[in-house]
């Protein structure tokens, strides 16, 4: 630690080591095929469209004229990234965030009910994992139901939820985290039931000549050694109480959302507002996988296990 | 010092009687141990010698109510097993050092205080005597995997001791560790049982390493698991390695390696 601050090399070697060793450069360059890729599409999907409104202007066109025509429609088939990207400039930078038509507001609205989908997905995975460690009985009669849970589509489940949820009164962001949370606990009762019996046998007798009571040997043994399994569950988490949120906001009758932003433009073919309310929606769960990635690394490393997990 | 075989007295420690343990398996009934008689006495060192499969590991679980025997009669200070353990009467050191990799050495050396409700204070000045006993002072805050192989056994050890259990149980402690890191071992142990006065039983497959460290040395052979010979040492307390050379070391385990070969003739 003390040699590397010391012997800390130039500026500028240094950055040029990172951009050797560092992911930016393969990053780059796969950010730039699917660009090209992008733009090769838009031109040939949105090309037959344009060729016919050439035609029934009775104009003639060049090759390139109709390159820029494609890149350019209202309604494309494709739209390109440069017109995505204007979009979301648009309703991201120059709206109020308050707004109806800010992706910003929508984005809250379906990062809200994400957040607590997940939060509450969270704990139910957790309480389901300690519960199917400790009793035999639930695993055998909890573990079919909860696999099974996962095998309905979410869609067929959402519009139920949200009718039978509105039925009693309850509107807005309830339904919408309960159908988060029905994806989200999945992964992390996963995760957390193998963490929690990851402990090697001699570890768990170690607590046994203690006489460690149950809960002595969940919360000191347990719990820690599932941590590092509970992260890998959580990261998938939150990234399907995401897809939640947005599934829960297709039948509320599109009033707020991203949900209600991809509904909303396939109704009026804007096609560039449903591309740019999906890159919202995947920069946003980017973030979000990013968020619980960083929380892992500083929770391992503040409990010594970031360095032994490497080796082992 | 009395023998080991001498009926149950007020000192045994460890009192075993006809004990058998058969393990019920699809391909049919295993018999771990069979027939077991044996007497531990109140600072006795007794190693179990013998080779895998001859349930010295499983004979020292059965002392620790880790397994339970099928019949005969075991008591550990005149109670059993089970209420051993729950009273917390001995220490146990496994195969391997089984450190919990999220605690720093100290917080590992003290979880069994924690598990027994023991307050900070008290818990820090018990690491620290501990530690001093197993030569690891100054690397309270370090991980276990700071540390080498041998370190991580020294601070298990140090973790079985620091609620001052009178028995301690050891498997195969150092098996995993290389020759001479062994034999350094063997004399700090043998130099922690003379300054503590515990009760020491000892599981090993190495004979050099029994002969060194034991009171009693009991040879074992495999299916069924059971006890050949009871052999007993007189070397004195302050021993280095240098008596390995001596006639007496090596008349001792001239006759464990007999004890071991007729063992294994009879299984053959």
């Amino acid at each position: 630690m003390t040699t590397e601050a010391t012997h800390r090399p130039p500026l500028k070697s240094r950055f040029l080591d990172r951009l050797k060793n560092g992911k930016l450069i393969p990053v780059a360059t796969i950010c730039l095929i699917i660009i090209t890729v992008w733009y090769i599409g838009a031109v040939y999907l949105n090309s037959t469209m344009q060729i016919e409104r050439f035609e029934r202007a009775k104009t003639d066109w060049t090759f390139s004229q109709l390159v820029s025509a494609t890149l350019s429609q209202d309604r494309p088939l494709l739209p390109a990234p440069h017109q995505v990207m204007a979009e979301i400039n648009k309703t991201v930078f120059q709206k109020n965030i308050t707004s109806k038509r800010s992706l910003v507001f929508h984005a809250s609205v379906t990062l809200s009910s994400t957040l607590l989908g997940f939060i509450a997905g969270t704990l139910l995975g957790v309480l389901l994992a300690v519960g199917i460690v400790h009793v035999t009985s639930l695993e055998k009669s909890l573990m079919p139901w909860i696999i099974s849970s996962q095998t309905i589509p979410i869609l067929a489940i959402a519009p139920m939820v949200v009718v039978v949820l509105g039925a009693i009164g309850l509107k807005g962001l309830v339904p919408k985290a309960i159908i988060s949370m029905y994806l989200s606990f999945f992964p992390v009762t996963i995760s957390m039931v193998k963490g929690l019996r990851s402990p090697r046998i001699m570890e768990i007798d170690l607590m046994r000549t203690y006489r460690a009571s149950i809960w002595q040997t969940l919360i000191m043994l347990r719990l820690p050694a599932s941590l590092p399994f509970l992260f890998t569950g959580l990261k998938i988490a939150v990234a399907a109480s995401l897809v939640g949120a947005i599934v829960g906001e297709l039948p509320t009758g599109a009033q707020a959302g991203l949900g209600a932003r991809l509904l909303a433009g396939s109704y009026y073919g804007q096609t560039i507002q449903i591309w740019s309310a999906l890159i919202v929606a995947s920069i946003l769960a980017g973030g979000l996988v990013s968020i619980v990635g960083w929380i892992e690394s500083k929770v391992l490393k503040h409990m010594g296990l970031a360095e032994s997990s490497g080796t082992s | 010092m009395s023998s080991p075989n001498v009926k149950q007295n007020d000192q045994a420690v460890v009192d075993i009687n006809e004990l058998s343990l058969t393990f019920k398996t699809p391909d049919g009934p295993v018999y771990a141990l069979s027939d077991v008689n044996l007497t531990v006495n109140s600072g006795d060192f007794v190693s179990f010698i013998g080779p895998s499969g001859c349930g010295k590991t499983t004979l020292l679980r059965v002392i620790a109510d880790l397994e339970k025997s099928t019949s005969g009669t075991i008591s550990i200070n005149g109670k059993t097993p089970e209420q051993a353990r729950l009273d917390r009467s001995y220490g146990y050191v496994f195969q391997a050092p089984a450190l919990y990799p999220w605690r720093n050495v100290e917080k590992n050396v003290t979880l069994p205080l924690e598990v027994m409700g023991i307050d900070k204070t008290e818990r820090h000045k018990r690491a620290a005597k501990y530690l001093d006993l197993v030569n690891l002072t100054g690397f309270e805050k370090k991980y276990p995997w700071h540390l080498s192989g041998g370190m991580q056994q020294r601070a298990s050890i140090a973790r079985a001791l620091c609620f001052d259990p009178d028995l301690l149980l050891m498997d195969e402690p150092f098996g995993a560790l290389d020759e001479i890191v062994r034999d350094h071992l063997n004399e700090q142990l043998l130099d922690l049982w003379s300054k503590t006065k515990k009760t020491i039983v000892f599981v090993t497959h190495s004979i050099p390493e029994a002969v060194f460290l034991s009171t009693h040395i009991v040879v074992m052979s495999p299916r069924p698991g059971r006890i050949i010979d009871i052999i007993e040492t007189q070397f004195s307390a302050d021993r280095t390695l240098d008596i390995r050379e001596t006639p007496e070391f090596i008349a001792i385990a001239h006759r464990v390696r007999e004890g071991l070969l007729k063992g294994h003739h009879d299984d053959d």
